[in-house]
């Protein structure tokens, strides 16, 4: 007979105001193989787990249930304390009576009762639950970073300088991502370039640091300490080792037409192009939709050119595949498409997005810093600012969340441009201003105060453009009043959302993201910057909106928990693995076909057949390899494999309790 | 009195409590319910979870092991096609569901007491709202009796 202790916790009153938690005790020792069953206030505490460890130990108990929060919050804090007892981890499970239950039902009589169900539920598994034991994985001591910009830079300083190698997959030709693009950085109006290139350097520089730009990842296999990276390095048709980054061929190809993806499109740039004059590497691409010798095979002016015989036309794309430890996701943002915001005439030439301001007011951007009209080049007057332009908007074509940045870029961009000319007139139209952070608000409160930008509380209904003018149609929700400005310049602080192939990254990677396509973290507020498959980290502005100190701080907390990944020489592995039994198994082998893991495959075994010796084949799983999702369970006709941990048996006797 | 038997109707009804068991996926589903719960989205308490690593895992037998011991409602929670924590898991559940509904159809389980759902971790609403929905048709049915077995629960 099996010696169970039952443990129902309060949760305070989180638990104990809706659910009689006294009953469930009288309730529990009635259940068979329940040796003792108790209450404590709060079952997480130091308290209350020595309290089940001296329990354990006095009552010589051989399982545990702890009924109180899901597992998946407390179900690794009463393994551990029922090890520290001397049980077997794995012979302890959680009735969660907090989220399904007191959390959700007002009635205490039927929260109770479900309680009670839920209880017995766990009791019946845990009867049959065996002891197992977690086999060791080997770990690959290098780490990967998606994505090349702030966050995957900071991360990879972080674990390069703790002494792993580390290799940044960029998808464009240059890491520097979204923040390379921007002129100043809030809150303390220093240049984002002289703070950011020097780490690109840096990373370039690194010992332990490869950067594989202008590359993308194409598969992921494998799983924590031990992934299996397929990167597809896109052919350059530059030799990287050749060039000297001299900029010959980019002065000289004939080829002007392509928008400049760095310059957001308000400059051209040739075929064969360095994106921006720091970027890193320092090495050209060629642009095969572009390329007048890659299309129609004439030209080849900057083969000729090139002083030290770096272009190669009959380049190829090629994929290396690469062993990591551990990956941290930082793929970035996008903005969102303006096309359906018809109302703001986005297709009007001086209608712009902040990241294209960003652009125009920089020194090294395609007006040289002049804050300039695209349209005619000339000075502007009046400068209307519009918030939340897609932002906190529920409708379809919106984004229902705060971007979280724009109150304060739109603070600095209408500071920048009081700075440089005060005789510029500056508005912004807002809903609120959200600006919590570190010297946020003084930042704000000093684009009103000091510079004099007029904030207006209120949204922009349309923008009618009238010969030169742009005449925004606005109101000011504090007076009432309608307004009409005649804006020379209107820029639309537009949403920020997900990479628009983060859908495809999180295929490949196997993690999970939100309704919003923004990728998940494990836990909202304790692992914030762990994703719910191991070993997989998220930096940056992939997880939801993020300013550029927050980045950094999450990067280097992804560092640190990839450092402290890779610093174990061992890895333990989960042992609620499949398992077959060979004396069923038929050799069928559906269990392989079914299996995404490829985990299993087959043996040839001899057996004992009534004294005759008969050789058959039988599936065979990699316990490393297999995750525990338990479909070969159901695939399996002779039922001969089972998931340790949710057997048929244990989750059949689950059904009967619930259904008692 | 003609209203007696609507009172009588209603009184049955209120006197039926159904079961409902539900597979929920570790990754998704189950982290839907906990989500509902932080959320204190409120549904009825008939609803009894069990957890299985992917919804892949749940066997037929399971859902006709419930059927039989009186659940008049079964429900296999997933992650959305496409975001299964084990890439594939829930495509095979998707196509044991048109399976497993015609299978207790025929055995004289109507198939509205059985449903397969996706839910993601992010949806606690709609774990409440599709839990609401399967015990609204569980109780235009009434109670399980097809498949109950006469001698559970005497």
């Amino acid at each position: 007979m099996r010696k169970i202790g039952v443990f129902v916790c309060w949760c305070g009153s989180n638990i104990a105001a809706t659910v009689d938690v006294k009953q469930v005790v009288e309730e529990a020792k009635k259940m068979p193989g329940v040796a003792y069953a108790a209450d404590y206030q709060y079952m997480c505490s130091e308290i209350g787990q020595n309290m089940m460890k001296e329990v354990i130990d006095k009552h010589n108990l051989d399982r545990v249930v702890v009924a109180a929060c899901s597992p998946r919050m407390h179900e690794n804090t009463f393994r551990r304390a029922a090890e520290e007892a001397g049980i077997n981890p794995y012979l302890v499970e959680i009735a969660n009576i907090r989220e399904q239950c007191s959390w959700v039902h007002k009635d205490k009589e039927a929260g109770t009762e479900k309680a009670i169900a839920l209880t017995r539920a766990a009791v019946a598994k845990v009867t049959l639950n065996s002891e197992l034991v977690p086999g060791e994985i080997d770990v690959v001591k290098k780490a990967l970073i998606i994505g090349g910009g702030i966050a995957g830079i900071q991360s990879a300083l972080d674990i390069a300088d703790a002494g792993y190698k580390v290799d940044i997959v960029e998808k464009t030709p240059s890491i520097g991502g979204k923040m390379a693009q921007l002129d100043k950085t809030f809150p303390t109006l220093d240049c984002s370039a002289c703070i950011l290139t020097p780490k690109m350097v840096d990373a370039a520089k690194h010992p332990n640091i490869t950067l594989h730009t202008y590359s993308e990842v194409e598969k992921i296999s494998g799983y924590v300490g031990n992934f299996n990276v397929q990167i597809k390095k896109k052919a350059r048709y530059v030799d990287m080792d050749k060039c000297t980054g001299c900029r010959i061929c980019t002065e000289k190809c004939p080829s002007k037409k392509a928008k400049s993806e760095f310059e957001e499109g308000l400059k051209n740039r040739g075929a064969v192009y360095i994106p921006f004059a720091q970027a890193v590497p320092n090495v050209p691409v060629i642009d095969t939709d572009e390329c007048i010798k890659l299309k129609t095979g004439k030209c080849g002016l900057c083969e000729k050119l090139c002083p030290s015989n770096a272009i190669k036309f009959d380049d190829k794309d090629e994929i290396i595949t690469e062993e990591y430890g551990a990956i941290v996701v930082a793929s970035g943002y996008d903005i969102i498409d303006l096309n359906k915001f018809g109302e703001y005439q986005y297709d009007h030439p001086d209608v712009i997005t902040s990241l294209e301001f960003e652009r125009i007011t920089n020194a090294a951007g395609p007006t040289n810093g002049k804050f300039l009209r695209p349209s005619d080049g000339e000075k502007p007057k009046k400068v209307v600012f519009i918030q939340c332009v897609g932002s906190r908007d529920k409708t379809e074509r919106g984004k229902s969340y705060c971007s979280k940045i724009c109150c304060m870029y739109t603070a600095k961009h209408s500071m920048l441009i009081k700075e440089k000319y005060p005789d510029i007139e500056a508005y912004v139209f807002y809903i609120d201003v959200r600006t919590p952070g570190k010297n946020f608000d003084e930042f704000q409160r000093r684009a009103v105060e000091k510079y004099g930008v007029q904030y207006i509380k209120g949204m922009v209904g349309k923008i009618f453009p009238e010969g030169k003018k742009l005449m925004v149609h606005g109101v000011d929700t504090m007076s009432g009043e309608t307004l009409v400005i005649d804006a020379d310049m209107v820029v639309l602080a537009a949403a920020t959302k997900a990479k628009s192939d983060a859908i495809d990254l999180k295929r490949k990677l196997n993690i999970s993201t939100d309704i919003n396509n923004f990728f998940t973290e494990a836990h909202p507020k304790l692992r914030p910057v762990e994703t719910a498959s191991a070993g997989i980290y998220l930096a940056g502005a992939c997880q939801g909106p993020k300013d550029i100190p927050e980045t950094v701080a999450q990067s280097s907390a992804a560092a640190a928990k990839v450092i402290g990944l890779l610093n174990k020489s061992k890895l333990v592995n989960n042992p609620c693995v499949s398992a077959v039994d060979e004396s069923l198994c038929s050799g069928c082998l559906a269990c392989t076909e079914m299996c995404p893991y490829d985990a299993i495959s087959y043996k040839n075994i001899e057996i004992d057949d009534h004294g005759k010796k008969i050789k058959k084949v039988v599936a065979d799983v990699n316990e490393a390899l297999c995750h525990g999702c338990g479909g070969c369970t159901v695939t399996c006709r002779p039922g001969a494999i089972d998931l340790k941990g949710f057997t048929n048996k244990q989750i059949l006797a689950e059904v009967d309790a619930i259904c008692h | 009195m003609s209203l007696d038997t609507n009172t009588n109707v209603v009184n049955k009804n209120e006197e039926f409590k159904p079961l409902i068991v539900a597979f929920c996926c570790n990754w998704c589903s189950y982290a839907g319910a906990d989500l509902a719960g932080t959320s204190r989205l409120k549904y009825p308490a008939n609803i009894k979870i069990i957890r299985v690593p992917c919804s892949c895992r749940v066997n037929i037998n399971f859902v006709l092991r419930a059927f039989q011991n009186g659940a008049d409602g079964v429900v296999i929670a997933g992650c959305h096609p496409g975001d299964c924590h084990y890439s594939t898991g829930n495509y095979h559940t998707r196509r044991r569901f048109s399976l497993i509904t015609n299978l207790t159809e025929y055995i004289g389980v109507e198939k509205e007491r059985f449903k397969v759902d996706w839910i993601s971790a992010a949806e606690g609403n709609k774990f409440a709202t599709v839990m609401n929905d399967i015990l609204e048709d569980v109780y235009k049915l009434g109670p399980n009796k097809k498949l109950r077995d006469a001698r559970w629960k005497i």
